[in-house]
């Protein structure tokens, strides 16, 4: 069994960092929230920027990132009179056994004020966040999520089946891997339903791909349209086309489908691989995903990224050698290796592996070690939903 | 050249570079052993796909373990392998394929 290093959470999950996260819970705070958040190590301030609502999909998210075992400490920081109140964040996160503190510019009395009194709450955790020390964990504790962006021929050839690899090598040790995008899933729904694990997985496998074809239609796009760029670039069919994507998250059976949407925000139940219907927009898609508990992303691109996390490393694996040599100071894996036969396909993969656990025991990935934290929520028009009959 | 076969069940296999017609191409495992050497009969383009062995007309072509079509001919081992001569298996209703699943 193989472990490693990690933070023990007082639910029993166990984190790959230490953060402390900022809230802000509309974008009208988000700017002294992250100067509270620049004063203080290990701060990271997130927020959204769908208005003021208090829109489910959004809180799903914020808490869903609050509760992921990488952080340590909530403070949200509001301006007064939003109608997503801190309140209604606490309410959801505290049960987690999280310090959380909950602060407004309004009743503070501006900026400043309320500078000190975050600075002085963040302060406080970070002194406290800092005596906890990494233990020994077994890696059925880690949650993987994978994501693809800037994708080119090499991608359904060397990155994705690596990643693939090494997210059946952490399946088999007990783990749990995440893949989303359901819109580059289309043409693949009865080969994905196939490897359901009972009808009702299969259905809902169903459900979410047609309903992202359906939207794709409704903008005049139909998705399961091959390009000539596509046929030229030697992808014969629709599957094909797809199943280069959809292999980066490997082979194993498919648990469960993490659905999302206004009344339900699903994270993974056991250990396996899960298929999240989220958008194939690539910072929201990640940022939703580490929402779902992910606390380890891997990311493969062939013409290059540059993709953090506010709260998760990311790992960049590129197949394409010439990207890894172009942009070396992003790219954390050169999976082009498979290319030219120096390397065989399993042992990028095992690479991998094993750059995920030295990642989870503390080793910064590129992204991290130039301070990228993106964090974008994602979310979608109810009243589009509700003009597709989606909801 | 090289070519990658991707998944242990695959019948096909993608190019890793450029072949002209007549060059030898080595095919390699999911592990790196070499497990075909083909002299393919026409060029084939950076990306496109070969037949790992005799294919018959109407059976399933592999790629990622899984099935991304059914060859609407007969193709040699070591053939190029696209739209010539394969088609689309997708099934485009959802009730049917769901009952396929074993629990």
């Amino acid at each position: 069994m193989t472990e490693f290093l990690g933070y023990e959470r007082p639910d029993g999950s166990v984190g790959v960092r230490n953060y402390l996260l900022v809230i802000a819970p509309i974008d009208c705070s988000y700017e002294p929230a992250r100067k509270i958040a620049d004063q203080v190590p290990g701060a990271v301030a997130v927020t959204q920027t769908h208005g003021c609502g208090a829109d489910s999909m959004l809180v799903h998210n914020l808490v869903g990132t609050a509760l992921n075992p990488n952080v340590a400490g909530v403070l949200i920081v509001g301006l007064g009179c939003e109608t997503l109140t801190g309140e209604m964040l606490m309410e959801q996160i505290e049960p987690s056994g999280k310090p959380v503190h909950n602060i407004t510019i309004q009743e503070l009395g501006g900026t400043l004020r309320t500078h000190e009194a975050g600075v002085r709450l963040l302060q406080e955790m970070a002194q406290d966040a800092a005596k906890l020390r990494r233990e020994p964990f077994p890696v059925s504790k880690l949650t993987l999520a994978v994501e693809c962006g800037g994708s080119d021929a090499t991608s359904g050839l060397a990155a994705n089946p690596a990643v693939g690899v090494a997210a059946d090598t952490l399946i088999d040790e007990g783990g749990s891997v995440i893949f989303g995008e359901t819109q580059e899933m289309s043409g693949t729904q009865h080969l994905l339903a196939r490897r359901a694990v009972n009808d009702q997985v299969a259905k809902d496998v169903y459900t979410i791909i047609e309903a992202q074809e359906a939207r794709l239609k409704a903008m005049g796009v139909d998705s399961r349209w091959m390009s000539k760029g596509n046929i030229d670039g030697g992808l014969t069919t629709i599957e094909e086309k797809s199943l280069g994507a959809v292999r980066k998250g490997g082979t194993k059976p498919v648990q469960g489908v993490l659905f999302n949407d206004w009344d339900r925000f699903g994270r993974p139940s056991g250990p396996g691989l899960y298929i999240m219907d989220g958008t194939g927009w690539d910072v929201p898609s990640v940022t939703h995903m580490v929402a779902a508990g992910a606390q380890v992303v891997c990311f493969t691109t062939g013409a290059g990224s540059t993709t953090g996390h506010a709260i998760a490393p990311v790992i960049k694996v590129t197949g394409n050698p010439q990207t890894y040599a172009k942009m070396t100071d992003n790219m954390d894996i050169n999976a082009g290796t498979i290319l030219d036969g120096s390397e065989s396909l399993n042992s990028v993969g095992h690479r991998i592996f094993q750059m995920i656990v030295d990642t989870a025991n503390g080793r910064l990935t590129k992204a991290e070690a130039l301070g990228y934290h993106d964090y974008i929520v994602f979310r979608r028009s109810r009243e589009a939903e509700h003009l597709l009959g989606h909801c | 050249m090289k070519a990658i076969q991707i998944d242990d069940r695959d019948n096909v296999a993608t190019v890793t570079g450029a072949v002209a017609k007549g060059e030898a191409v080595e095919v390699l495992s999911p592990d790196g052993k070499v497990i075909l050497k083909a002299k393919p009969l026409e060029d084939i383009a950076f990306g496109h796909k070969l037949s790992l062995r005799r294919i018959r007309k109407g059976e399933e072509i592999i790629k990622y373990g899984e099935v991304i079509g059914v060859a609407s001919r007969a193709i040699p081992a070591g053939e190029w392998v696209h739209t010539h001569n394969v088609d689309s298996a997708r099934l485009k209703t959802s009730g049917e394929e769901v009952r396929g699943v074993t629990v």
